[in-house]
């Protein structure tokens, strides 16, 4: 059961083979049983999941039920829900029960899913280990030595682990795909517009984009029916008619054109990761799509444009933090000014205070057009490069991350090491392309290798039913560690 | 030296929208602390901001009344900088590309006109309010006004006196309310000033370093701090001195600015455009359908009222103060347009006289403007007196016999005798029974004649009509 | 470019963030690499092209101007460090 679709989930519930209650019961029993191992979750509440699983089960007998009413649903901490400790992983918010719900939230509570719990995560979903976490890292669930990824690595862990059937997360630069690949899951960021913010605790808002983890690209389009559309109260929110996710899962790859950028084959990739993406890309030659070599002229650049822009957006997204209206206070201060910089000083960690200074200065008098301003041009350059080579190719695919899990601490003091684990989806962000990971087998230390697939804007049911085909000839993606 | 005087000023006006300018809340003034302050206001985490199409229209038409650009897209930027009265630690605010750009508002001090130049009015979220009672040594923050929209519209340095900077000020305040974006009131903060103000030798060309004065908020107090930072720059630059570029704060109770920051110590506000907010763009359309709702503007209307109404430029521009003043002439002139200059007297007169006599605006009158144009027209056609209407107009002050003007001046007996044979009559007896005037009159005492006219008068109790009983006695006597 | 410690002071003090000497000695380590890898934006030459502000080139969606929010103070003030009267209370404001 633990290892179960969604719509396998859906047909027990549908048949009364199991209760939603029961099946929430049995995932808060393994949630019990290994959090404390993983630390994948930082709130659960049994009676919180167990109302919401009440309620389902009450739709399910009157055959109100829809997908996902009665499923367990892991949500990422920096999603706001009502009544639940919300802490997006900072001292900061340690004490932050929300008075609102997310829009994701509001969907989810909508559709009859069951909030399982809140998972852990990198902190303000800056990092790409979850070492950043006030909470204390999560461990990956294929090695207890290695990192999940980050920041949505709670969540990536969570579902890997079967802890929950699938996950919320949010992308910035890569926060849902890179610990999706370092867990071995599947997991979509879809194009920026497409799923509300409002609610998400935001870290960089022209970047920041919700979006689901899983263990399949079925799972992952079941998801997206619920997380996506049109939200009045987020500005960026596009408007657009409601598609159904599922709607291509089952058309055949012939013809498919996967454009393979020549500046990720170049160099940086391990041996183990290349060597799993090639054979990723064989399959897809025996379902009938082709390959062809595109330029992305500018992904160097990525990284780079990636940490001003992101920094310089959080630096003032974070100074709402301030210990007046809710978060952190400092016990002891002098004075106004005082209270104001030890809340601060003391509610954020190293790397969220390190990226509110890259921020402050990139914004600051004399440096504004050298650095912000350049960045915002590259940022275009770099949209420009991925839009020209959707001319050529339907899709684009390369390795989710230039290695597999790294080891917890290894990278943890040097940040820059650290930024590079986003090479290669920071520039699918910048543009706002939807991006997504598919598990494509095992590297080094049998660790899991994701596949990463960016598709043109609006592209994300083309890409899961890229992903789903391959899914449908191999098993990567019903691989589980055995725990 | 002759010093030149040089002002800019920056006025917030609060727009009168209904809600806030990114949120549903309401920006009633006057409500409980932080009862109108939700979600968005307090900037919890994770909201947004969604902008309000009335702030926009209100701007846009500020920028059509003064003949401004208006910017599409226009784009929000934020303004970086910490304080508890800012929940986000930032205000959202326009920096490139403001909503309005340029335009000009025309002044009049004495009996000279002066265009003042704008540089741009962009819309902004206002802040929540400290409370400075004590708390046990600490401060209240109410987030209510949090997020009140703004429009603040900066002036070019283009006013050289502190009564230029005053009558612009005024003009601007008239505008803003008779386009009704802003209710101009300045005891609840709704059209603030900050003035920025600088002197150099006269016929110099460039400006001389600038001090910006914060906390205006009445025209006796934006007159009174100018002239009081001009002395002290004066005399500071006559001793030899150099003016520090800083803010500084009016204090009311002294009657003195003084240092609040200097420039050194000026914030680095690291604007940036928000994330969170797309561009704005306007399209000719919705421009021209507000310029199709926009009313007539003063001082469009100022000149119709000379040429249509053939009034004096004076008394057109009083006529013009506000729309509602403007609005009640009108509707008075319309009912005689012939007699215009009678209307506007008795409006600026009589009427003015008795609603500052009881502190009430002309929108509280209550003589309505029809009651007022059968008063005018009966003094027109001669049934009453000019005096005896000031009587008639005290009886509909006070609302006597349903304000009818003829039925109050039946009941009054205040109808004036214009039957040419009753005053002949009346004439006769008069100068039968004062033969010694008569002859007075004669031998050249011009002053003799009043005394008749007089005594015609007194025995009509007033009544006659004075210029036929002028008539009639000339005729007699010649 | 190079930063020095009383850089990243004054940047923590824009930043309202409270840094011992040893933290900004630290930080100034990290930064200027990160810097470093920033500085290789420069290589490029933008000048023809326009800044890239939002992923999507769509424009402001506006909202009615209607009040559809209600009095919610005591649940939003539930998660206050300290409150008194209604009112958010901070050490002494000095203006």
């Amino acid at each position: 059961m633990f290892n179960d679709s969604l719509k396998q989930l859906s047909k027990r519930l549908a048949d009364r083979e199991i209760s939603s209650v029961e099946l929430t019961t049995e995932f808060l029993k393994r949630i019990k049983q290994l959090n404390p191992q993983y630390n994948a979750f930082i709130t659960v509440d049994d009676e919180k999941a167990l109302a919401q699983a009440r309620i389902a089960d009450q739709k399910i007998a009157t055959d109100k039920a829809i997908p996902l009413t009665g499923i367990p649903v892991a949500q990422k901490d920096i999603f706001c829900a009502k009544g639940w400790l919300t802490t997006c992983g900072s001292k900061m918010l340690s004490n932050f029960v929300s008075p609102y719900d997310a829009c994701v939230i509001e969907r989810f509570n909508q559709a009859g899913a069951v909030n399982i719990g809140k998972t852990n995560m990198d902190e303000f979903a800056m990092g790409s280990s979850n070492e950043t976490s006030f909470y204390g890292p999560v461990r990956n669930p294929w090695d207890v030595a290695a990192v999940p990824g980050g920041s949505s690595g709670g969540s990536a862990c969570a579902v890997a682990a079967r802890m929950a059937p699938v996950a919320t997360g949010t992308d910035t630069g890569g926060s849902i795909r890179q610990p999706a690949a370092l867990c071995g899951i599947s997991g979509i960021k879809p194009t920026y517009g497409t799923v509300s913010r409002y609610g998400m605790i935001a870290f960089a808002s022209s970047l920041d984009q919700g979006g689901p983890m899983a263990k399949s690209a079925e799972d992952l389009a079941l998801m997206l029916n619920v997380m996506t559309g049109f939200d009045a109260r987020d500005s960026t929110s596009l408007q657009r008619e409601t598609e159904d996710y599922m709607r291509n899962l089952e058309k055949p790859l012939s013809g498919l054109r996967i454009g393979l950028p020549k500046e990720y084959f170049a160099e940086g990739m391990s041996s183990d990761v290349e060597k799993a993406v090639e054979q990723a890309l064989g399959e897809y030659r025996k379902l009938g799509a082709e390959t062809l070599e595109v330029s992305l002229a500018n992904s160097s650049l990525s990284i780079p444009v990636y940490y001003v822009l992101a920094p310089a957006e959080a630096s003032s997204n974070l100074s709402r933090f301030d210990g007046v209206r809710y978060g952190h206070r400092a016990k002891a201060y002098e004075n106004l000014g005082d209270m104001y910089r030890k809340s601060r000083a003391e509610g954020f960690g190293a790397e969220v205070k390190r990226r509110i200074l890259i921020g402050t200065y990139v914004l600051s008098h004399g440096y504004y057009d050298a650095y912000y301003i350049k960045a915002q041009k590259l940022r275009r350059l770099i949209a420009e490069d991925f839009k020209r080579a959707f001319t050529h190719c339907d899709v684009i695919m390369g390795p989710t991350a230039p290695t597999v899990a790294f080891d917890i601490g290894e990278k943890s003091s040097d940040p820059i090491q650290m930024y590079l684990s986003d090479i290669y989806t920071s520039g699918a962000s910048l543009a706002g392309l939807p991006g997504m990971s598919i598990p494509i087998g095992f590297g080094e230390k049998n660790r899991p290798v994701g596949l990463h697939i960016v598709g043109n804007y609006f592209a994300e049911a083309r890409m899961l039913n890229v992903a789903h085909q391959y899914q449908l000839v191999t098993d990567w993606h019903q691989q589980a560690p055995d725990l | 030296m002759q010093w030149e005087i040089v002002i800019g000023l920056e006025v917030h006006t609060q727009l009168s929208t209904q809600s806030k300018i990114f949120s549903g809340a309401s920006i009633a003034y006057g409500a409980m602390p932080n009862t109108q302050a939700c979600a968005v206001d307090l900037a919890l985490p994770g909201v947004l901001p969604v902008l309000n199409r009335g702030a926009v229209e209100h701007a846009i038409k500020l920028g059509l009344a003064v003949g401004a650009k208006i910017n599409s897209p226009s784009i929000f930027a934020r303004k970086n900088y910490f304080y508890p009265d800012l929940p986000k630690g930032y205000q959202i605010s326009q920096y490139e590309l403001p909503i309005v750009e340029g335009g000009n508002i025309c002044i009049q001090v004495g009996e000279t006109e002066k265009y003042i130049r704008l540089t741009r009015a962009h819309l902004e979220e206002d802040a929540g309010k400290s409370l400075h009672e004590d708390f046990h040594g600490m401060s209240g923050i109410d987030l209510n006004r949090a997020g009140t929209p703004l429009l603040e519209i900066v002036s070019e340095p283009d006013m050289r006196s502190s009564a230029e900077a005053v009558a612009y000020a005024k003009t601007l305040h008239a505008l803003v309310r008779w386009i009704g974006i802003c209710d101009g009131n300045m005891q609840e903060g709704s059209f603030r000033c900050d003035a920025n103000v600088s002197v150099r030798p006269r016929g110099v060309e460039k400006f001389g370093t600038r001090c910006e004065i914060k906390n205006l908020n009445s025209f006796r107090f934006l007159e009174k701090a100018i002239d009081f930072e001009v002395d002290r720059q004066i005399d500071i630059l006559e001793d030899g001195g150099t003016i520090r570029q800083e803010t500084r704060l009016y204090d009311a109770n002294k009657d003195e600015t003084r240092t609040m920051r200097s420039k050194e110590d000026a914030n680095d506000y690291r604007y940036f455009p928000d994330p969170d907010l797309l561009p704005v763009e306007i399209s000719p359309a919705w421009i021209d359908q507000l310029k199709s709702v926009l009313p007539e503007l003063p001082q469009a209307r100022r000149a119709r009222y000379i040429s249509e109404y053939d009034l004096s430029a004076y008394d057109a521009s009083v006529l013009t103060s506000s729309r509602e003043i403007a609005d009640y002439f009108e509707a008075v002139a319309k009912q005689l347009p012939a007699q215009a200059k009678l209307c506007a007297n008795w409006i600026m007169g009589e009427i003015s006289a008795r609603l500052n006599k009881e502190d009430m605006d002309i929108t509280a009158c209550p003589v309505p403007p029809e009651k007022l144009a059968a008063l005018l027209a009966r003094i027109h056609d001669g049934t009453v007196s000019g005096k005896a209407a000031k009587t008639v107009f005290e009886c509909m002050w006070s609302g006597e016999l349903d304000q009818d003007v003829d039925a109050i001046i039946e009941t009054k007996g205040l109808k004036q005798i214009s039957d040419n044979s009753a005053i002949e009559k009346l004439v006769d007896e008069v100068l039968a029974a004062n033969e010694q005037q008569v002859a007075d009159y004669r031998n050249g005492k011009e002053k003799a004649f009043n005394a008749l006219v007089g005594q015609v008068m007194k025995a009509t109790k007033g009544q006659a009509n004075p210029t036929q009983v002028n008539a009639i006695l000339k005729k007699k006597l010649s | 470019m190079t930063l020095s410690v009383n850089d990243v002071k004054q940047i923590a003090e824009l930043a309202y963030i409270k840094v011992s000497e040893d933290e900004a000695k630290a930080t100034l380590v990290q930064l200027s690499d990160i810097f470093n890898l920033i500085e290789t934006m420069q290589t490029v030459d933008t000048s023809q092209i326009e800044p890239m502000s939002h992923a999507q080139d769509v424009v402001q969606r506006l909202r009615e101007d209607v009040v559809t929010e209600s009095d919610q103070r005591e649940l939003f003030q539930s998660v206050a460090p300290q409150i008194e009267e209604g009112l958010y209370l901070v050490p002494k404001v000095i203006e």
